[in-house]
């Protein structure tokens, strides 16, 4: 009987501590993209009823750590975390997209230092605040940035990039951390 | 010389450095030129046109003379400011544009050519003949004149890039500047606080002023203090604002590491930052003007306002002979600061008849000018002239004050134009010209401190009102208000060169002789005379320059203007604004799930837009890529081979009205297919010409699986979301890219379905799964998707799983496929294939070609409408002598085909006219053991069997082709069925 291994996109990268932030690859279980059919209302309902999370608005986020509804573009929202009920369907488009995005967490008090470098946003607390979330970009790479906490940022990248946002992460780190 | 007791260096930290081979002491907090200054060095570079010694004009970033290269091999930087550079331990540098040597350059003969080699020379001279221009005139030109040169290696610095975001950004730590980011900082904004120098304070530093009974540089060093408290406020220093662009954003360069050894190597040596502020305070200061005499430019003629900051913050005289001449009253305290340092001021020259200069110890003379200057690599003496006529004083350093231009420059990166004061004889910012700036302080034409300190607060008050935020109102201290008094002076009469422009060695008689010869207009002055251009970009010699050439034009000043002030400020290395784009920085990687397996199969990778896939994929004893290729080839025709195909874009297309969105995106139907089928389908552009190809599989009722191009998957991506955002909003439809969720390979061969049965968990047959079916599967217990669909015109499948399960499957598929006698599969392999088959890729639709062209007219529904129908059928699209696809076969002595080639009738001369078509795919077959090729070919279908000619030009290759159909495997289609 033959077996499947299975392999996250970040294996043998991750996880990374350079000065005083770290990166380690995130398991964020299941990830669905929920694009809602009409004008939303009926999927909010249903999303709340099926998973109690909110559905986000753009640039936000619900929910928390295990069960995360995270705003993913124009009529679209991913739901992380709980396989999606089937009540959702009606809806929305659901989607599995569980193996397509490398999802890496990157903490400590030099967060937004390393991000500054990658990532043409805004990341003060004031503006950004936790359970924001922002599509854009990490250097050259389209990705998604949620702050989950204060020093604590979830980065989203396509699988197949993994190997440069750690390239890139990794850079960046060096060249905070060498500024002491 | 050092002066005892003056200047804030720290004289406990003495600092080694080299310049052009020879050690120099300095102290931490010295700059290059100060340094050198103190050791008594003054020659410290040659001039750009005619070599001349120069030494050090200014202390601040808009040196135009003292330009030296830091650093050895390939990281060398050069055109480095001597004023700008900071000393540290181990510190190299080199004089630039002279040789043999600094002292001893036999360039300088250029000097004694001067009267032929004026404004326009190059031009005149360098006409004739015209082809000797690029081979000879360019090449001496270039050598004999410039600035420093980089290493011509690659290098080997790092360099970062940042972004940064603020309510209001202050930009210059002077009065103005701290005290409006203190008003800011107050008031609750974000500040952002950037000067250029290593310590702020401005001016502050330089002068003996006190602000509230203190010290001046005293009290700056308390508000930087203080600022660094807050949490509000970021100091940036080193940091030189470089650009204004639209929405707020500043350009910034940050020197992060030039001033120490590197700490380690990835310490960038410099950061370019991107910040976006709300608002921003203009705090810039402002740059004295030189007055343009004879032979003004002998080292040891500097600036006063320089002279002054070398002694009060460097505790540095540039002479011990010093004397001043100014047309202004700041020129006096330079004379005020020496004297009372003790260093011997042997006149002070004041161009004013009623100059009011009080009682002092040291020679005073109004009304009088400086009309030459003697000695070469050092000044000796200077001559005066005045109503008693010439008189001679010996002098080793002569400070000179022009007054002082506003550093307007940030104010016309969006096209503002400055505006000419009259009283202060210069040009100050016009309010709004960059949305959301107030200009304060100096740099607005507010020249005493005091009125420095009060523009600070005011400005961040208009700055903030803007923002809705109130400034309370703080204390302001007290400091110096002397009124600001001049009678302008740009360039004193007399024979022999008055330089304006020190850099590009444009003298005054330059300026006037580009009028004489009608370049009047300040643009095309600047491009005759090259005054204004290079790393200063004129900041010492503009306004002087257009104000003679006002005179020289009969026009006053505000209506001669001035040139364009363009960013960046100052010089920013490319590889600065470039930085993070070096190496794997510059693009990303997208690599599959088989990659590391591929890569340890040996397989050299190509890219197909950002991803890599193998090639192809050596065996031990093949010697060449071919031997490779045509095994793998082998593999697909007679046993099976295996191929990662997950690159090709796969879109999940959902909703009521998916089948629609489809019918009008593809030239053919998609509504009639059956759920659990696949179909080809065309796109077309709106212009009616292919856009991209691929299957489409229908995996429900409402749900299909759409696949394109590796290349085009973005595109295709986009297209989508045109046709549904502005085209038809009301379709119920939503699609999303689910190409990195699934990892897929195609497995193709007559062997391909007994290898997915030693895996599948329910086995398949023809009957439950014929040509173009598809469906969901069990994989080794893992739930993934079958299409039996064929690349290669060979019974074959692709089979995809979630990617986590990737690199398993793709280890698993290569053993079973080896145990059957096949294997992996590359590019180079399934290119053979398809061309053998006649299928095109990106190759054939290039962009240019239409469905007509491709022979796949008949794809384009005539039952219902779709994207680029109409203009598909536009005249000449479909016109039968249009080059149409091919197949082409070698038909004479040569074998070889190329890609690109052109194909002329035989007999026709190679020429455009007669031009027949082009060779767009080409590939050895081992089936035919020949070159096969695909191609376009003026009514091709109707030529079958003509033989015509190959040229291609670009590798000189010629042959003798047959046009054939371009499917030389299985026309009838048999082995995909089977």
């Amino acid at each position: 009987m033959v077996e499947l291994k299975a392999q996250t996109p970040c294996a043998g990268l991750l996880p990374m501590t350079i000065g005083s932030v770290t990166v380690v690859e995130a398991d964020l279980g299941v990830l669905t993209s929920l694009s809602p059919v009409g004008d939303g209302k009926d999927f909010a309902a249903a999303l709340k009823a099926a998973h109690g999370l909110g559905a986000p608005k753009p640039g936000r986020a619900t929910g928390r750590d295990g069960q995360r509804c995270l705003w993913f573009a124009r009529s679209e929202v991913l739901l992380a975390g709980p396989v999606p009920d089937k009540t959702l369907e009606a809806h929305a488009a659901v989607v599995d997209q569980s193996d397509g995005w490398a999802c890496v967490t990157l903490s400590g008090a030099g967060a937004v230092d390393v991000l500054a470098r990658l990532v043409p946003v805004d990341f003060r607390e004031s503006i950004f605040k936790r359970g924001h979330t922002a599509r854009t970009l990490v250097q050259h790479m389209s990705a998604s940035i949620t702050r989950t906490g204060a020093d604590t940022f979830l980065i989203l990248v396509f699988r197949s990039m993994a190997g440069t946002l750690v390239h890139e992460l990794k850079v960046a780190m060096e060249a905070v951390a060498s500024r002491g | 010389m050092r002066v005892a007791g003056k200047g804030i260096i720290d004289r406990s930290a003495p600092v080694t450095f080299r310049f052009d081979g020879a050690s120099y002491q300095g102290y931490a907090g010295d700059t290059v030129a100060s340094a050198l200054l103190a050791n008594n060095v003054r020659l410290m570079g040659r001039s750009f046109k005619y070599h001349r010694p120069r030494g050090v004009l200014t202390a601040g970033s808009e040196e135009p003379n003292a330009l030296i290269t830091t650093g050895t091999g390939a990281g060398a930087e050069p055109n480095v400011r001597a004023t700008v550079q900071e000393i540290f331990d181990g510190l190299v540098t080199t004089s630039q544009n002279a040789w043999p040597s600094l002292e001893f350059d036999v360039m300088a003969v250029n000097d004694l050519a001067a009267p032929f080699l004026g404004a326009g020379f190059y031009y005149k001279t360098f006409m004739w003949p015209k082809r000797f221009w690029e081979a000879i005139y360019e090449p001496v030109i270039r050598n004999a004149a410039g600035l420093g040169a980089l290493s011509g290696q690659t290098n080997p610095d790092t360099y970062e890039k940042a972004f940064a975001f603020c309510d209001v950004l202050v930009i210059g730590a002077g009065p103005a500047g701290l005290m409006a980011a203190w008003a800011a900082a107050e008031a609750g904004a974000d500040v952002i606080l950037a000067d250029e120098d290593a310590i702020m304070g401005g001016r502050l530093l330089a002068e003996t002023h006190e602000i509230d009974g203190r010290p001046a540089s005293v009290w700056a060093a308390g508000m930087v203090d203080r600022l660094a408290e807050m949490e509000n406020v970021r100091l940036m220093t080193r940091t030189t604002i470089t650009g204004a662009y639209d929405g707020g954003m500043f350009g910034a360069l940050e020197r992060v590491n030039q001033h120490r050894a590197p700490s380690a190597d990835s310490a960038p040596l410099e950061c370019f930052w991107r910040i976006h502020a709300k608002a921003s305070v203009l705090a810039a200061g402002a740059l004295e003007r030189p007055v343009a005499f004879q032979n003004n430019d002998r080292p040891g003629v500097m600036m006063a306002s320089a002279v002054r900051a070398y002694l009060n913050r460097w505790g540095v005289s540039p002479g011990q002979r010093v004397t001043v001449f100014g047309n202004n009253d700041d020129a006096h305290r330079t004379a005020r600061d020496l004297h009372a340092a003790g260093v011997h001021v042997a006149a002070l020259i004041d161009s004013r008849y009623d100059a009011e200069v009080g009682d002092v110890d040291y020679p005073v003379y109004r009304g009088a000018q400086v009309c030459n200057a003697s000695g070469r690599k050092e000044l000796e003496a200077i001559t005066i002239r005045s109503a008693s006529g010439e008189q001679a004083i010996q002098t080793d350093c002569l400070a000179v004050s022009g007054g002082w231009n506003p550093s307007v420059h940030l104010t016309c990166h969006m096209n503002g134009r400055p505006a000419w004061h009259a009283d202060l004889q210069a040009f100050v910012p016009t309010p709004g010209a960059i949305p959301g700036m107030i200009a304060a302080g100096a740099c607005n034409g507010s020249f005493s401190t005091q009125a420095c300190l009060e523009a600070g607060v005011s400005a961040a008050r208009e700055a903030l009102d803007a923002l809705g935020k109130t400034v309370a109102d703080v204390p302001l201290p007290e400091a110096e208000d002397a009124p600001y008094r001049l009678t302008p002076l740009w360039a004193v009469a007399g024979k022999g060169r008055a330089w304006l422009d020190f850099q590009n060695d444009v003298s005054v008689k330059d300026i006037k002789q580009a009028a004489v010869e009608n370049f009047r207009s300040v643009e095309h002055m600047k491009r005759y005379t090259t005054q204004g251009m290079a790393t200063d970009q004129g900041k010492n010699s503009n306004v002087a320059a257009l104000a003679v050439l006002a005179d020289a034009t009969g026009r006053g000043i505000p209506e001669t203007g001035t040139t364009t002030f363009r960013p960046p400020y100052s010089p920013v290395a490319i590889a600065a604004m470039g930085a993070g784009a070096q190496g794997k920085g510059f693009a990303p990687e997208r690599l599959t799930t088989s990659h590391a397996r591929s890569l340890a199969m040996g397989a050299p990778m190509i890219e197909a837009g950002l991803w890599y896939r193998p090639s192809y994929f050596p065996k031990a004893g093949e010697t060449t890529w071919r031997q490779s290729c045509d095994r793998e080839v082998g593999y697909v025709r007679q046993k099976v081979g295996v191929c990662d195909v997950s690159t090709l874009g796969k879109i999940d297309i959902q909703g009521r009205d998916a089948a629609k969105l489809l019918d009008f995106a593809y030239t053919n139907t998609f509504s009639t297919l059956k759920v659990g089928r696949v179909r080809y389908g065309l796109m077309l552009r709106e212009d009616g010409h292919v856009m991209d190809d691929g299957t489409c599989a229908r995996l429900g009722e409402t749900q299909y699986l759409m696949t394109t191009t590796t290349a085009a998957a973005g595109l295709v991506m986009r297209h989508l979301e045109w046709i549904t955002q502005a085209l038809h909003p009301e379709w119920e439809v939503s699609f999303t890219s689910v190409t990195e969720h699934w990892a897929q390979f195609a497995v193709a061969g007559p062997e391909a379905r007994t290898l997915l049965n030693g895996l599948l968990d329910a086995p398949i047959d023809n009957d439950s799964w014929p040509f173009m079916a598809c469906g969901a599967v069990g994989v080794a217990g893992v739930p993934g998707r079958l299409f039996r669909i064929s690349f290669s015109g060979e019974h074959a499948y692709e089979v995809a799983v979630p990617a986590r399960y990737g690199a398993s499957l793709f280890d698993l598929l290569v053993q079973k496929a080896e145990g059957l006698g096949g294997g992996a599969y590359g590019m180079e392999a399934l290119n053979v294939l398809r061309i053998e088959k006649g299928f095109i890729t990106h190759a054939e639709i290039d962009g240019r070609v239409t469905a007509f062209d491709i022979g796949m007219q008949r794809m384009v529904s005539d039952k219902k409408d779709c994207i680029g129908k109409t203009m598909s059928e536009r005249p000449g699209l479909m016109d039968p002598d249009r080059p149409q696809l091919v197949g082409l076969k070698p038909a004479g002595a040569v074998k070889q085909l190329t890609a690109g080639a052109h194909l002329y009738d035989a007999g026709a001369e190679a020429a455009r006219a007669n031009m027949q078509g082009y060779v767009t795919s080409v590939g050895f077959s081992p089936e035919h053991d020949s070159m096969l090729a695909l191609g376009f070919v003026a009514r091709g279908p109707d030529r079958m069997g003509e033989v015509i000619r190959m040229v291609d030009a670009v590798r000189g290759i010629e042959a003798e082709v047959e046009i054939c159909s371009p499917v030389f495997v299985d026309p009838e289609g048999g082995r995909v069925r089977g």
